[in-house]
């Protein structure tokens, strides 16, 4: 593939970073020493697609590179080798799928199915009414609860066949889930609920947290108090 | 330096402490096989070719990225060395095609001699292949990208060393490609090397292929004429023509890198030769003639000439021989109005050689810590010294200061505009400059001819001592004043004392002299880059070179010469080392060597030369200038009393070639200008905006 093939063919005339991405610049800049800007080129890539659409116009690439001062094919090299960069327009819900081991023993391939069966589309893909695009990736972390899908920015966990269906039919219909294990467990403990520590009415301080990190953070907030 | 010991197969060997353990193997006489690494650029260790065992380590290592430690124990020649190595290049060989018969690397691969070595004779392998589209990277680099095994040479060839960032490596595993941004072609006048970088075939030399064989072509060691560096190089011939010119190591000068016009101008060489002698017909047309006829000629003009109405001057790629002998063959007609400078610049009328020559040596842009430029753009007149420059600021920040228009050297430069009237300031140590130029320990000043080809250049030099003096550029144990040449005869010229003679004209003067018509006889040494546009037709203009331009087109009598790589010559590159180039072909047709037609002419004007062989001119001419007598090696240099005094005008300087000059860095001599390549390079860089390379 060259470079022609990974970038759309549509490009935009201009590309500028709007008001609020370039006060995040600032933000991010400071991070690092000033003859080290270029650290910066992954979350400037990031605030580009989040600006545009979730894609990245090779404009873009230049901007950055322009303000990182560095060249442009080193800016260029860094968007081609991550899969979280789009270089072409992607559909409103960009479905990643983790195709990895752990993902495909736990039946990864009845999700693609499903995709196609629903929406018609392969990996690299755009659905015709630009609704959904499907890219299968490598392992995105979340082996715990395989199968997983990454939609924009929530993961959504435990899939099968019907559950993915229903995903689906949701987003078509602009009703966006909670993101999450599908099957609604909480983390990663065990499906039927705790299997230990259930009778424990105080937790440390320390334990509070880590509970609260977890998926629901929302609710746990709430049953703060409670436990 | 603190040495370290450490055993390779088991023999014990030192090496500087820094080193890697590949160097250390190397040390020990170990053949360690390599793709990625290369002496001249930065370590990447990805093709893991150079495999071998250390002790207490459980894996092989990548010794070309292990820094070798004190008492390393290290094993090249083991069994699972040589496993792992053949694992490696199996990997390799997975999606290499079998493209050996019909490939231009084939005879001359890295990749298909270590094969040899630890290639299997057959594939496991059943899964599909990769295919990779090819790049367009212009007119001198052809792309097969399928055979690319990802070494990234050339990537760090063009970001390192040639100072332009617009290759890289796309995508990741197996979709990783080499390209160039947007394919676009690689704007460096150093472009051509990669294709030598390359291991494999991916990258080839556009110009040559498919248009010999390695193993079918003879070699020459030469020295190249295209500029004033002076690069080696070795010329590959099949019969009577040149292929291709490759660079040859040499570490005091071009390292082991050569320019895009010595590599690629040499299809300049088969076209508008001059092959036989030609005169000028009544009708105003050049007609092939005989030599005699042409000698007649000539003897006529001469004999109704008086000595002050005979001009001579040398050419930009003239050997020290032809210079000899037309100065010689000048000075026995009494004739003073010779010159080497037809640039028309001031050099070698005063300062003695050190006046005009390179004094510090390439090599002291090792040692500088402050460079000021005055008047030069050495990215296109001397593009391997200008790729040094860059890599000393690259490695230690080095500061680079001009005078002179603002081009992209590759490398910051504090720009002091362009206006050489602030020399006469400066001269006086005044202004942060001067400042810096006296704290630098080993200063340096490069002058270039766009300084020195002025009315006001003997001002400049004057200044640029009063300033060199001041600031510690010279001192008794450095010498940091460096006169940049372009032109390759230059010094060797002025090392022959071939300029005007005790009441004689310039280059200047003589033309202006042939326009009005009052110099009777103009004798061009394959001189075309002067202006030769106006001569009046009372002047008989000889000239004798190898191709139709400039020269010839003004001419009444042509002979034909030889070009540089078609005589056994010396020349003697901008620091003053001396070179012998040898003789690669034959001239075409009728052609001769130059020193020999001017020998036979001189027979025909009855002021016979005393010399009949190449050998017997050389030996004369080392016993009247003892610097021809030794090669390669550069000797001091007094550097006296140089330039005048005088005002200096502000009107800019320029630079002789390169951007906005007129002068693309593409075409500077016969040769290249009527190089194919060469306008196809000014084609492609001009839609890049390399904007001055093309005008």
């Amino acid at each position: 593939m060259s470079i022609n093939s990974r970038i759309a063919d549509d490009q935009p005339e201009s590309f500028a970073f709007s008001a609020e991405s370039k006060k995040a610049i600032k933000t991010i800049l400071a991070k690092y020493p000033k003859d080290r800007k270029a650290s910066a080129v992954i979350p400037l890539l990031d605030l580009a697609q989040r600006q545009h659409d979730n894609w990245i116009p090779m404009k873009a690439i230049e901007a950055i590179a322009e303000t990182l001062e560095m060249a442009e094919i080193r800016v260029l090299e860094v968007a081609t080798f991550y899969t979280m960069f789009n270089l072409r327009p992607v559909g409103k819900y960009f479905i990643q799928l983790c195709g990895t081991t752990p993902c495909w023993l736990r039946g990864s391939d009845d999700v693609t199915r499903c995709i196609h069966d629903k929406i018609g589309i392969k990996s690299g893909e755009t659905s015709a009414d630009g609704k959904f695009s499907l890219l299968e990736v490598e392992c995105l972390g979340a082996c715990v609860n395989a199968p997983m899908v990454q939609i924009n920015d929530d993961y959504y966990e435990d899939l099968d066949y019907e559950t993915t269906a229903e995903l689906i039919e949701r987003l078509s219909r602009d009703d966006v889930p909670p993101a999450g294990s599908v099957q609604g467990r909480q983390g990663s403990q065990p499906l039927p609920g705790p299997t230990s520590l259930e009778n424990v009415t105080s937790f440390p301080k320390t334990a509070k947290k880590t509970q609260s990190a977890s998926g629901k953070a929302q609710k746990s907030k709430a049953q703060d108090g409670g436990v | 330096m603190a040495m370290i010991t450490l055993t390779v197969d088991g023999v014990e060997v030192e090496v500087e402490e820094g080193s890697t353990v590949l160097q250390a193997c190397e040390t020990a006489g170990k053949e360690v096989p390599r793709f990625c690494y290369h002496d001249r650029l930065s370590i990447a260790g990805n093709c893991r070719m150079c495999l071998v065992e250390m002790e207490r380590s459980p894996k092989p290592v990548a010794s070309c990225a292990m820094p070798a430690g004190p008492g390393m124990v290290i094993k090249t020649d083991t069994e699972v060395v040589k496993k792992a190595r053949e694992g490696v290049m199996e990997f390799m060989l997975i999606n290499h095609p079998l493209d050996c018969p019909i490939c231009d690397q084939g005879g001359e691969c890295d990749l298909q001699d270590q094969a040899m070595g630890y290639g299997g004779d057959r594939s496991r392998y059943q899964e599909p292949k990769r295919a990779v589209e090819n790049k367009s990277m212009g007119p001198l680099i052809s792309t097969i990208m399928t055979r690319c095994i990802h070494c990234t040479r050339c990537v760090r060839f063009s970001t390192e060393v040639a100072g332009v960032n617009d290759m890289g490596a796309i995508g990741r595993g197996e979709s990783m490609e080499i390209t160039t941004y947007l394919e676009k072609a690689l704007a460096s006048e150093l472009s051509g090397n990669v294709v030598d970088l390359c291991p494999v075939g991916a990258l080839t030399s556009r110009p040559y292929a498919f248009n010999a064989r390695s193993w079918e072509l003879s070699h020459t060691e030469s020295f190249d004429a295209m500029d004033a560096v002076g690069s080696a190089i070795r010329i590959d011939t099949r019969g009577n023509e040149v292929m291709r010119v490759l660079p040859r190591v040499n570490d005091d000068v071009n390292e082991e890198w050569i320019s895009d016009k010595t590599r690629h101008a040499i299809d300049g060489l088969k076209r508008q030769r001059i092959d036989r002698p030609y005169l000028r017909q009544k009708n105003g047309r050049l007609a092939e003639c005989s030599w005699e006829d042409a000698f007649k000629a000539i003897q006529t003009n001469m004999k109704k000439a008086k000595a002050s109405q005979i001009g001579a001057i040398m050419g930009d790629q003239c050997d020290a021989e032809s210079i000899y002998a037309l100065k010689s063959l000048m000075d026995k007609l009494g004739v003073s109005n010779v010159d080497c400078r037809q640039d028309g610049s001031v050099l070698g009328t005063s300062g003695g050689r050190g006046g005009y020559i390179f004094n510090s040596g390439f090599n002291g842009l090792e040692d500088t810590d402050y460079v000021l430029l005055i008047g030069t753009n050495p990215r296109h007149e001397a593009a391997v010294v200008n790729a040094r420059l860059r890599r000393r600021w690259l490695n230690d920040g080095l500061d680079v200061a001009r005078i002179g228009a603002p081009v992209d050297l590759t490398y910051p430069v504090k720009e002091l505009g362009d206006d050489p009237s602030i020399l006469m300031e400066l001269a006086d140590g005044k202004g942060p400059v001067a400042t810096k130029l006296k704290r630098a320990k080993k200063p340096m000043i490069i002058i270039g001819q766009g300084a020195l080809t002025r009315k006001d250049s003997a001002a400049i030099l004057g200044a640029v001592a009063r300033l060199s003096k001041e600031t510690g550029v010279v001192t008794a144990d450095w010498n940091g004043f460096n006169v940049l040449h372009t032109a390759a005869a230059r010094v060797a010229g002025l090392d022959l004392g071939a300029i005007p003679g005790k009441g004689g004209m310039d280059t200047g003067g003589m033309l202006a002299a042939a326009n009005k018509g009052d110099l009777q006889v103009l004798y061009l040494l394959a001189a075309d880059e002067c202006d030769l546009s106006a001569i009046s037709k009372k002047t008989f203009v000889i000239y004798q070179g190898h191709h139709g331009d400039a020269g010839a087109r003004a001419a009444d009598v042509v002979l034909p010469g030889a070009a540089w790589c078609e005589k056994d010559g010396i020349f003697v590159n901008s620091e003053g080392r001396v070179q012998y180039a040898n003789r690669a072909t034959f001239p075409p047709g009728d052609a001769r060597s130059d020193w020999s037609i001017i020998r036979a002419l001189s027979a025909v004007l009855d002021k016979t030369l005393d010399f009949d062989t190449h050998a017997q001119l050389r030996a004369k001419m080392i016993a009247e200038v003892p610097v021809f007598a030794e090669a390669d090696v550069l000797t001091e240099a007094k550097l006296g009393a140089i330039g005048g005094k005088g005002k200096i005008a502000s009107t800019a300087l320029t630079t002789p070639i390169g951007e906005g000059t007129g002068v693309s860095f593409y075409m500077t001599c016969p040769i290249s200008r009527s190089s194919v390549t060469m306008a196809e390079c000014i084609d492609a860089f001009e839609q890049n905006g390399m904007k001055g390379a093309a005008e």
